[in-house]
Formats: structure tokens, sequence, C-alpha cells
């Protein structure tokens, strides 16, 4: 279906299904109960699920099947978001033409950082799309200050022109009269479920994207990729010029990070510099290779991970401890407590970073090799033969799609 | 002239850190192949043995001062630092005065151990696995490293001061015989300058003209073969890394003055340091130092007014704008050896 082959359509439906029932599954405690508040069914962080899952699967063409890393995306990202507050500025609330511009915007910039950094390979290659973004990070703070509206952040005011503004158009971003911001509340028992418009403009475009990077993983284009991660002289002996298939893949993903990046301004309508920061270039790294790079799937659960970390996890302080070991004694709880409060709340970061070792030491493959890992151990205890344990011995070794 | 100097000035002391920062960069990568992302946070926790030190030296009780009163007639409560009452009140107050000087003492050590417990507890196992996956886990061992001591010091700046017979300004312009008052820079940043000179100088007199120091570059030039000759190659490399892990970490310590620690600025100066080791050549001693003072001057320069106006924002980009021009036209850096780190 839709050329893809039926493993693969098998694939697109789960995660379509998935992306669509988010709002459901990320809801699994009650109201009422103690454990509310590691539900994630809110729409703000589910719209990050979304965008950063984008961001990431646009990293994940470039790093995940030509091997070369970008510590530079957050530039991209950046453009896409002024592009989409400048068009709220200009013509109106609809993210429509300001997504369209993001896309356009970051393709272009993308090109000219791609055909200069792309001359280079290896460590050499990082660092010049690390410099151009930083490059981009402190213009945006200081020269592009009107474009910018620099450490301000950029942001509508009243006074501007917003050309397409008409009587009665809603005031914050929307899709032809759809407010992002609404959402409908479903109380089921105990449990209240959120459906929000701008989830599910986010999931929607999701989807479609992952789809469009599954066809590029499956097509001969993506082969040529991954054979450039592999042995590059050897393509180049073969007669295949392959700067042109990388500047493609760089571009690509340049469009994917400025179209999450438009899509955060169009949830929300500000934007600032600091998005362009290396530490968020870094921190789309740590997304894909947690969740296993040039796999499918791994880079989008571990932006999932990262993200859910981030607003979840750091909200463990010491009273929410006490709460949950009020039933130990007094001096074991302390001990407890004094041990584990350092990686929880404001520590999250310290334990990302320990995962973050565990992972790249043990797990090359990230958290999808680890799946596929514990699946083979199912496999090989319930006693399948010899075949079967080399194809999972191997599958795990080698993550495939 | 003289603003020419002020400038040349101005730009050696993040000179000097730089160079300091790249040289052990490039220590680690001449020796062991390997690109340290965690050298920002090494440079950090030589910062925060000064934070340290000078926090144990003014470890004070109270203590009741009969020879004075409050305003309420009672006998004053003051803080006595424990090291006035167990060594005297002047060589307290030296102690305290001479804290950033004296944290060199504890951090030579502890660096060592720390560079030495890195290197054989997790770089080791890198030696073989591509250059990505050495940077990917070197960058997750400096965000624990930061949170760890985010964890004991806090997430805000602890300013830590110089003695006090080298916080003021100097008069460089009047030594150079200019008119008084022209070339004013603080003294620190000199003293900053000379200790990176020194140290920098002692790194190569230590590989230049010592027994081991041979064996090491003989052993960068060619591992193989050195271990053939039954050289523990290893060994002197493992020592190495400790010795690139105190550079950064005394450059840290006397940089406290100059920027009050913060648990991130480790890896501010990492992605700065980077490319200047880029700039210089990867592997190149020579070429890190002097790309590391490069850099740092032609920083100071595009800060000038006169400069600002004539190409606005030009001192927001000037060193990455550097380093893409010599990555393009240079693909070696300025000093880089033929073959390290090509293709």
């Amino acid at each position: 279906m839709l050329g893809l082959s039926r493993k693969d359509t098998g694939f697109l439906i789960a995660v379509i299904c998935l992306t669509l029932a988010t709002p459901i599954f990320l809801q699994p405690f009650p109201e009422t109960s103690s454990l509310a508040q590691f539900n994630a069914g809110y729409p703000d962080l589910m719209q990050r699920f979304a965008i950063y899952g984008i961001f990431v699967m646009g990293f994940n063409i470039l790093f995940g099947l030509t091997g070369y890393l970008s510590f530079g995306h957050a530039a991209f990202l950046g453009v896409g978001s002024y592009s989409v507050v400048w068009m709220y500025k200009l013509l109106d609330y609809n993210v429509l033409p300001g997504l369209v511009l993001a896309v356009i915007m970051s393709g272009i910039f993308a090109l000219f950082i791609g055909f200069v950094s792309l001359r280079r390979s290896g460590i050499y290659f990082s660092i010049l799309t690390l410099a151009f973004a930083q490059m981009s990070y402190n213009l945006a703070y200081s020269v592009f200050t009107p474009l910018t509206n620099g450490e301000t952040g950029l942001q509508v005011y009243l006074n501007d022109p917003q050309v397409l503004m008409s009587e009665g158009a809603p005031t914050s971003p929307h899709l032809f009269g759809l407010v992002m911001n609404e959402s409908a509340k479903v109380a089921v028992g105990d449990w209240i479920f959120t459906f929000n418009v701008g989830y599910y403009f986010t999931a929607i475009i999701a989807i479609l994207v992952f789809y469009l990077s599954l066809r590029i993983f499956r097509s001969p284009f993506g082969m040529i990729l991954r054979a450039i991660k592999t042995n590059r002289n050897r393509l180049n002996y073969a007669g295949i010029n392959t700067k042109p298939y990388m500047l493609t893949a760089f571009v690509i993903s340049g469009m994917y990070a400025g179209l999450a990046g438009g899509l955060l301004a169009a949830m929300d309508p500000l934007t600032g510099a600091q998005r362009m920061q290396w530490t968020a270039s870094g921190e789309v790294v740590l997304m894909a290779i947690l969740g296993g790079a040039g796999t499918m799937m791994g880079p989008i659960l571990g932006a999932g991970f990262i993200k859910y970390f981030e607003n979840i996890f750091s909200k463990i302080n010491e009273s929410v401890l006490h709460q949950w070991f009020g039933w130990m004694p007094d001096g074991v709880q302390d001990f407890v407590i004094g041990v584990v409060s350092p990686f929880v709340g404001e520590g999250w970061h310290l334990t990302l970073g320990l995962l973050f070792m565990v992972v790249v030491i043990f797990l090359p493959g990230g958290i999808v090799q680890g799946a596929l890992l514990v699946v083979g151990m199912f496999r090989r205890r319930n006693g399948h033969d010899g075949p079967k344990k080399q194809e999972s011995a191997s599958s795990a070794a080698q993550p495939a799609e | 002239m003289d603003a020419i100097i002020l400038q040349i000035l101005n730009g050696l002391d993040k000179g000097s850190a730089y160079a300091l920062i790249a040289l052990g960069l490039t220590l680690i990568f001449g020796t062991l192949g390997v690109v340290n992302f965690a050298h920002g946070a090494l440079f950090m926790i030589g910062a925060f043995c000064a934070v340290t030190v000078q926090k144990l030296v003014t470890l004070s009780f109270e203590e009741v001062d009969p020879t004075r009163t409050d305003f309420l007639g009672n006998p004053l409560k003051v803080q006595m630092p424990y090291v006035d009452a167990l060594f005297g009140p002047s060589a307290g107050e030296f102690l305290i005065n001479w804290s950033v000087p004296l944290a060199i003492v504890l951090a030579i050590p502890v660096m060592l151990v720390v560079g030495i417990t890195m290197e054989r507890g997790l770089i080791k196992h890198f030696y073989k696995r591509p250059h990505a996956e050495q940077i990917l886990v070197t960058f997750g061992l400096a965000i624990v490293l930061q949170e760890i001591v985010r964890y004991f010091f806090g997430a805000n700046p602890i300013p830590t001061g110089a003695p006090s017979a080298f916080a003021g300004p100097m008069d460089i312009g009047a030594i150079l015989g200019f008119t008084p008052g022209t070339v004013i820079y603080p003294y620190w940043r000199f003293v900053y300058f000379i200790f990176s000179a020194i140290v920098i100088g002692g790194v190569f007199a230590f590989l230049q003209f010592t027994t081991f120091g041979m064996v090491v570059r003989a052993g960068m030039n060619d591992r193989e073969t050195v271990g053939l000759l039954g050289i523990n190659i290893d060994r002197r490399f493992t020592i190495m890394f400790g010795i690139a892990a105190v550079v950064a970490g005394m450059a840290g310590v006397m940089y406290a003055p100059i920027l009050s620690p913060n648990f991130h600025m480790g890896m501010d100066f990492l992605v700065l340091s980077f490319v200047v080791v880029v700039v210089g050549g990867m592997g190149s001693l020579p070429g890190a130092v002097a790309a590391g003072f490069l850099l740092g001057i032609l920083q100071s320069f595009a800060s000038m007014n006169e400069v600002k106006s004539l190409i606005p924002g030009i001192d927001q980009v000037i060193i990455y704008l550097v380093a893409i021009i010599v990555l393009l036209t240079r693909p070696r850096g300025l000093m880089g050896r033929r073959g390290v780190m090509e293709e």
C-alpha cells in the first residue's frame, strides 16, 4: 500500500494508531491517584513529543543514514520558528503560510550551510556545522536584532501590519479557524483525557513526514546514503558522485528541522535565539543516539523519552519522595531519599547523562537494540531452534529498521 | 599604537585559556587518538578546585572578641577562620589571600587522579571505536561531571578573588613608555598569561628534553614500533592523559578570578577550544598554542568599536568565521600533519 512493503504498511498503521491514541495511553493513571503526576497526556507535552519527533526524524536521515554528525541542527529549528512568527506579524495568525515559509527558508539555509560544510567530513564536518550554528545564534542576538528582536525574542505586537487579519479572526495560532490551543476534555470515570487541536495538527504532520522518511529509508536514494556511511571511497571508485546525495540528505534534514521549529512557533506564537544554541543541537544528538540512530522508530522513542524526562521526571522533588518512601522506617527512609534525590528533580540531567553514557558504552544501537536483545532472549528461552537463534542474534547486533 | 597593544593584551588572557585547553586536547588526541569532549569539564573541575580551597581556608567558627563590643555594649561575636586560629592571624590572612594560587597544589594531584581514572575507566575502551562514539561518550561524561559539580556547588557563579597584591589594574603603558593611563590592564590577567606561558613551555620542554617525552613523541609517530621495542607505551600515554588533565585543571584554577566559576563554564570553553584545535590542525601541539593565541587576539580586535562600526556583529562571529575559512582553504588546519584525521 502507498508504495510500501506489507511489513512497512503494518508498521505505518501501527505508528498512526499509536500517534492518534497518544492522549489516551499517556494518561494511564486516574487523576485521584498519587501517580497522576506521571501522566504525560497534557497538550503542551504531547505537542512537544510530536514536534521533536519530527526534528529527530530529520536529523536521523542525515546522521542515521550517512553517519555525518551535525552539531548545528538547531540553527534550522530557529530559522523555522522565526519564519512562522514573521508570517504572524505580516499576514495573520493562520499557521499554514508560516509553515510553508519555514520549510522553504530552512531549506535554503541548509543548502548554503550544507554546500560549505560537506566539503569536509568526520570531525571537521561536525565543527563546521557547529560553527555555522553558533554564528547564527550570535548574530540573532546582535546584528539581526531587527529581524529577531534580540534577547526579548520575536513576538506579535499590536501595531504589526497583519494585512490578512479580519474582524473576529482568532488572535492565537489557528488553521483556517481551527484554534490550536483549543482542546476537548473527556472524563471517563477517574480518568480525564485531553484531545487538543494543536496536538492532532502536529500529529498528522508528524505521520505525513514519518511516511516520507520511511519512503526515503526504503528508496534507492536511501540505499546510496547507507553506502556512503559504509564506504564513501568505494562509491567514488564505482563512479558515483556522492556530493549531490549528501547535499540532498542535508537539505531534507534541515527542512524537517525547520518544519519542527515552525510547529514550535505554531503552538506558541513566540520564539527566541536560544532555540539555535548549540545545546539544542546537542539535545537532538542525544535523542537520536539514545533511541538508536539509523532505525526508523528509535530516534522518535529517544525524543519522547528525553522530553518525558525533562517535563515529568524533573518535577519529582523531596516531598514527593517522602510521600513515596513514607512506609519505610525513618533512618532507612532518610538514607534512601538521600541516595535518590540527587538523581531526580533538578538533577535529572545527571540521570540523563549517566543513561546516555551507559547506552553509548553498552548499547550503541540505543533503546531499539536493547529491545531487540530482550526479545531475542525471550525467544531463546522459549526453546526455538538454531537458525532462529542466529537470526535474532544478528538482528540484535545490527538493528534493522 | 597604544590601542593596538591594549587589544593584543586583552586577547592574551582568553587566548591563554584557549591555548592551554587546546594543548591538552591535542596531547590526548595526538597520543591516544581520542576526541575528548569532556576536556572542558576538566577545566571546570580545576576552577572548582580553587573554589574548594577558598571555601576550606575561609571555614570559620564564631568566637567572642573581648576587646570589641557591639552597639548594645555586649562583647562582639566575630567569625574566626580556622586557619587564623591554627597558624596565627598573619599566616591565616596570607592563606586566605593567596587561596587561588595555592589551589594549584590541590589541583595537580586531583586532576592527575581524575585524568588517569577517566582514561583507565572509560576512554581505554574506546580506542578502537569510531570518533563519533568517542565524542558521544565523552559528551555524556561531561554532562555527568558538570551535574555532579552543580549538585555540590549550586548553579550560581561563585566569585573567587585574586590575591590582593594582583587584584588591581596595572599601567603597562607607563612601563612601555607611553603616556601613563592609556594602557591599563588588570594585573591578574597578566599573571595568567605569564603562568600559561610557563605551563606551555614546561609541557614542550618535558616532551623535548626528557626520555619520557622522547618515548611519547616516538609513540605519537609510530605507536606499534615503539611497542615492539619493548616499551610499555600504553602506560606512558595514560600518564600523558593525566598530564593533559592537569594542564586543563591548572588553566581552570588560575582562570577562577577572571571568570567566577559556574558549572557550565567548561562547555562554553570546550566549543571554542575545539574550534581552536581544528584551526591549529588536529594533532599539532604548536598549532594548538598558536591558534589559541591567534583567535583570542583576533576576537579582542574584532570587539574594538572602530572594527564593529565597520562590520557590525563581527565580534560575535570572528572565531567561527576564521574557523570556516581555515577549514575550507587549509583542510589540515594551520599546522596540521599530513594524514591525521583525513577522510
